[in-house]
Parts: C-alpha cells; sequence; structure tokens
C-alpha cells in the first residue's frame, strides 16, 4: 500500500460474515449454512478502483450485495465515511444509499421494461433527493449525455436498446445521486467484448470526472488488469490475496492467485508461462475445508495446512498481502 | 429480440444510433390484438363475448317484450316468429329474459371475478415478497380454502348470508380468491429475484413502490388470463346457486333461475330449460375460450 495510504478510506469492511442458512425437516428448522462470504476485511480508498476477483460462488458478488444491504449480513462491520452501515434503521440507510450505488450485470434484466429510460433515472432522484420534477427531467438529459447517449432516449423503453446501450442508461441511473462509492457487479460481463471496452472507458472516465470510487467485482482478469488500482482474490468466501495490481498480477504470491492468473491467454508465445491447472472442484461452502480452505485443490499443501488456518499477511517486500503460510518460501 | 441483435452491431460504431420509437404498451396491445384474431378458437370467444356484453348493455332496446311481462293466455308457447325462443309457463318472452338476464350474469360474473382480483392479488402479493412466516400462514388459509370443492363453500357463505344475488358475488368472490392468490405469489416470487428490483432496492424504495409500481405491473399477463378463465366459473357458479334458488329470486330473469323454473316442464315444453341452459353454456365456453387464447398470445414462450 505504496501509493493508497495518502489517501482517504472511504469503505472498511470487517470480519463480514454473510451466511445463508440452509432449512430441513418437517419444522423448517436451520440445518446448516452456506458460508458465502466468510469472515472477509478490506479497505476502499477513495477514487480508488478495487477490483474483486474469483471464480463463480467465490462470494464476490455477496459482499457487494451485503454491503448494499440487499442481503442481512451475519455478523462484521461496513464502515462507509466511519458510518457503520449495519447498524442503520431502514431510513437512516437510505440517506447512506444516496452515496452508494451499483451497477448490475444484466442489462437486460436490470432494467425495469414497463418504465421509460427517463423514469428509470428520475426514480432514483425521487426516492433519494428532494429535487424538484421539473429540475429532475433536465438532470436525466444531463445524465444520459454524459454516459454517451442522445437526451431524447429517455421518453424511450429499454427493449428499444442493445446491451451496451442499457448498460449505459444502468451507469447513468447510478449517477443520478452524485454517489461517491459505485459498485460495479460483473458491470461488463454480459457484453460483447467490443461493447465491453467502450463501458469501461466511460467507467474511466466518469470516474475521474466525478472522483468517483469503485469497488469492480468481476472474472474476466482481463477486464479487472484495465481498471484496477487494487486487486483482491477471493477463494470459497476467504479473502486470499490483496494487494496492488501491478504487484498482484506480476508478482502473485498465493498459489490459487497463481493458478488464476496463468489462465490468462497470452499472446506473446515467448512470454508464456507454465498453466498450473487446478485438479477437482471447488468444495461446498456448506462444509468448506478446515484449515486452509484451499488445501484440497493446492499443489503445495502440507499437513499443516489442514489443521491451522492462515490470517492474511504481508509478505515479501511488495504489496501483496496473503493468506498462506508458505507465501514467501513459494515465491 | 432481433432488435437488439442489430441495435448490437451498430452500437460498436456509434453509441448514438436512434431505433425507431416505438410506445411498447401500444406495441403490445397490437401485437396482442393480432395474435387473438388470427387464433380462430379466441376469436370465436371473443366475438360471442362481445355479443353478450353488447346484449347486456342495450338489452330495453333489443329486447323484444318486457322481460317480466306476464302473459297468461301465451303460456309455454314453443319458439314462434313472435316469440323466437317461446314463452314460460307465465307466458313471458324467453328470448326477453335471456338478454335483461346476461346483465345478471355478466354483472355477477365480473364483480365476484373483481372481488375475488381484488384480495387473491393483495394476498398474493404479500405472500410472495415477504415469504417465511406471513406466507406460511396466509398459504395455509389459502389451502384451507382450496380444501372445499367450489359450490359448497359459495353455499356455506350464502346459508349464512342470506340468499341474495349480492351475496352470491360475495360468495363466488370468496372462492375465487385461492386461485389469484397462489398465481400472484407465484409470479411474484420469480420477479422478486430479478435485477432490476434489485436495482430499486438499492435505491432505497419501500416495499409499497416496489410492489405496486415495480412488481405488480409486470405481473399482469397471468392475471388477466386467470380473470377471464374465471369469469366463466363465476358464471357458471353464480347459475348453480340460482338454480339451486340461493341466488337470484322470482321473478328476476337469472338464467340460473330460469333453468330450475324450466325443469318442470322438460317434457311438456323442453325449450324453456333449454334456451338458458344454452345461453349459460355458450358463455361459459366462450370465456375459456378467450381466456386459453389469452394465455397462448401473451405467453412469451409461444413467442415465433
Amino acid at each position: 500500500m505504496v501509493t493508497s495510504t495518502k489517501k482517504q478510506p472511504l469503505l472498511k469492511v470487517t470480519n463480514l460474515k454473510q451466511y445463508f442458512p440452509i432449512k430441513g425437516g418437517i419444522f423448517s428448522r436451520t440445518v446448516n449454512h452456506v458460508k458465502a462470504v466468510d469472515d472477509v476485511s478490506f479497505t476502499v480508498y477513495e477514487g480508488e478502483t478495487l477490483s474483486i476477483v474469483g471464480e463463480s460462488g467465490c462470494g464476490k458478488s455477496t459482499t457487494g450485495r451485503s454491503i448494499l444491504r440487499l442481503e442481512n449480513p451475519t455478523s462484521g462491520e461496513v464502515r462507509f465515511n466511519n458510518i457503520n452501515l449495519l447498524d442503520l434503521t431502514k431510513r437512516e440507510m437510505r440517506a447512506a444509499r444516496k452515496d452508494i450505488q451499483v451497477i448490475f450485470q444484466d442489462p437486460f434484466a436490470s432494467l425495469n421494461p414497463r418504465q421509460t429510460v427517463g423514469r428509470i433515472i428520475e426514480e432514483a432522484m425521487e426516492i433519494l433527493t428532494d429535487m424538484p420534477r421539473e429540475k429532475r427531467l433536465d438532470r436525466v438529459k444531463e445524465l444520459l449525455q454524459q454516459v454517451g447517449l442522445r437526451p431524447e432516449y429517455a421518453y424511450r423503453y429499454p427493449h428499444e436498446f442493445s446491451g451496451g446501450q442499457r448498460q449505459r442508461i444502468g451507469i447513468a441511473r447510478a449517477l443520478a445521486t452524485n454517489p461517491k462509492l459505485i459498485i460495479c457487479d460483473e458491470a461488463v460481463s454480459a457484453l460483447d467484448v467490443s461493447v465491453q471496452a467502450q463501458v469501461l472507458n466511460l467507467l474511466k472516465k466518469l470516474q475521474k470526472q466525478y472522483n468517483l470510487t469503485y469497488l469492480f467485482i468481476s472474472h474476466d482478469l482481463g477486464v479487472v488488469r484495465h481498471i484496477s488500482d487494487r486487486v483482491m482474490v477471493m477463494y470459497l468466501g476467504k479473502v486470499v490475496e490483496i494487494g496492488e495490481k501491478k504487484d498482484i498480477f506480476d508478482h502473485p504470491q498465493h498459489p490459487y492467485t497463481k493458478a488464476l492468473l496463468s489462465a490468462i491467454p497470452e499472446p506473446d508465445r515467448t512470454k508464456r508461462k507454465e498453466r498450473v491447472i487446478l485438479k477437482g472442484d471447488v468444495p461446498s461452502p456448506i462444509n468448506p475445508p478446515t484449515g486452509c480452505r484451499f488445501h484440497t485443490r493446492c499443489p503445495f499443501a502440507t499437513e499443516y495446512c489442514k489443521q491451522n488456518e492462515p490470517t492474511i499477511e504481508q509478505v515479501g517486500d511488495k504489496t501483496n498481502r496473503v493468506a498462506c503460510f508458505y507465501a514467501e518460501e513459494l515465491s | 429480440m432481433e432488435i437488439n441483435q442489430s441495435n448490437v452491431e451498430t452500437t460498436i460504431e456509434d453509441p448514438n444510433f436512434l431505433p425507431k420509437k416505438k410506445s411498447p404498451r401500444l406495441e403490445r396491445v397490437k401485437s396482442l390484438m393480432v395474435k387473438l384474431v388470427t387464433n380462430k378458437m379466441s376469436l370465436v370467444g371473443g366475438i360471442i363475448v362481445l355479443i353478450y356484453f353488447v346484449a347486456a348493455v342495450f338489452a330495453p332496446w333489443i329486447a323484444p317484450y318486457d322481460p317480466l311481462g306476464i302473459d297468461l293466455p301465451n303460456k309455454l308457447q314453443p319458439p314462434t316468429a313472435d316469440h323466437w325462443m317461446g314463452t314460460d309457463d307465465k307466458g313471458r318472452d324467453i328470448l326477453s329474459r335471456i338478454i335483461y338476464g346476461s346483465r345478471l350474469s355478466l354483472t355477477v360474473g365480473v364483480v365476484s371475478v373483481l372481488i375475488g382480483a381484488f384480495f387473491g392479488i393483495a394476498l398474493g402479493l404479500i405472500s410472495g415478497y415477504y415469504g417465511k412466516f406471513v406466507d406460511t400462514v396466509i398459504m395455509r388459509i389459502i389451502d384451507v380454502l382450496l380444501a372445499f370443492p367450489g359450490i359448497l363453500l359459495a353455499l356455506a357463505i350464502i346459508s349464512a348470508l342470506g340468499p341474495d344475488l349480492i351475496n352470491v358475488m360475495i360468495a363466488v368472490g370468496i372462492f375465487s380468491v385461492p386461485t389469484f392468490a397462489r398465481i400472484v405469489r407465484g409470479s411474484t416470487m420469480t420477479l422478486k429475484k430479478v435485477e432490476y428490483i434489485d436495482a430499486i432496492k438499492a435505491l432505497g424504495a419501500s416495499d409499497f413502490r416496489i410492489i405496486f409500481l415495480h412488481i405488480l405491473p409486470n405481473i399482469m399477463s397471468p392475471i388477466i388470463v386467470q380473470g377471464t378463465l374465471r369469469l366463466a366459473t363465476a358464471i357458471l357458479t353464480a347459475a348453480g346457486l340460482s338454480f339451486l334458488g340461493m341466488g337470484a329470486q322470482p321473478p328476476s330473469p337469472e338464467w340460473g333461475a330460469m333453468l330450475s323454473d324450466g325443469r318442470t316442464f322438460l317434457w311438456s315444453a323442453p325449450h324453456v330449460a333449454t334456451f338458458p341452459g344454452l345461453a349459460i353454456a355458450i358463455i361459459v365456453i366462450a370465456f375459456n375460450l378467450l381466456g386459453d387464447g389469452l394465455r397462448d398470445a401473451l405467453d412469451p414462450r409461444m413467442k415465433n
């Protein structure tokens, strides 16, 4: 964290846990829990982009949803501007929502098909601000221009637009209340590659313009490399590695990060590295493995890894903080 | 879908490509109409329903005689040029009575479906949206209602409230509640998980806003289909109750009551019971055809 320390922390997540109960039996007792997010801590600094990467089911989206209180986290703290969002009542939370917005993955499912684009964007202002009606429409048009769409589009319906255009509408909605933090939940994953690049560049432009902070959730390492300042890697509900983008991509320390990064296709033959192929499947988050959660698939796991759970520690002279007992030896 | 596909390609060069302006509501209604008209069965159903409604609205102008006008010398006449459907045991013109009867039957049908839909939709929305304990309680109540055979439940309600057409509407309305509640609950549960509901939740919208502005408008199709099909059942049940003497009281020209009157002369003057029976059968079939057609037309999977 060489450069980040100068910045103010905007969002501080501490020991966040999100368990989903599994009901069973005749009396629908809680028989077990899906431990979607299990003791996750990280900080997002003002103006930066922190990416969360990991394979499906690792809890990256749930982390985002818990911060937004779309789920009810089991325990932990989510401090935004030093206020713990999880302590707030529904009404107090509404005030905070003005500053935290979200862009969703599927541009075809994230817009109500029965509302005009203008209504969709306006509704955000209607709920969260006391802007008068006439001003709202002006603002809608201004926002549409900001995201590279024509102001006349305000009167049209979502089904008339393409995926990329719809995602721009989603971005305009997220921007409507002048938020500080935007959670991008797989925001470009559903788009064509060429449209992806356009939308990513738009996100970057808007970040510069409004000093936005992004929590960028993605499984696409190419996209993450393009947009992030820092990267956090998750595996089975836990953070395995976090650090500056450069350090994560060039000097990954955790065996899982290494395996993940080796999956990026490298067009340059001479630069091609050995592909690390993991064996087996991700274990179930209902009964996660004891000790280090990655030990069942880790090529370097020892008996010690099965018994003890590693904490996340700074390793080496880079910014990486790693949850692995052997990080130093392996690097 | 094809529109979206072609737009994707255009977007790559120009994100400002202006698609042709279309109002989705108008377009939807138009395509729905086209589908209903091209489907022969629903077209027939729709036309018959329309004829009944016209007859009900313009009854005083269409009906050749007073539906209550007693003319004893001409009693139990078979169909003639003067009385197209004959006369009943008091000499009243059956055609006129059937035309006026459509007012009663359609009113009972529509009002009871509205009662059923109102409470059913409310319960279904609450149950589907809040889930958990609320859902369990509401659905168990609905199960109890469903456990009764429809006509028996209606009979029980009528015997508690007294035989009257208003009470028939209430009774038939109550026994329509479970079907609406179940359909709305299912649709709500599916829709609750869609991303745009999450998006609006992330804006801190109230439950009221989410339910009425974002969920309800998007689950109208199954409600409309169910409402149409339910009209047939409601009319049939109401006629059944009147037949049993639990609904409309004489001399009102209710089809079920007329059928009951004609029972006595089934051998000597079969037309007295036949025509009201046909009137009931035809409208029930027509609503069913229309409902099935609507279901097919509104089903997104049936799109070509």
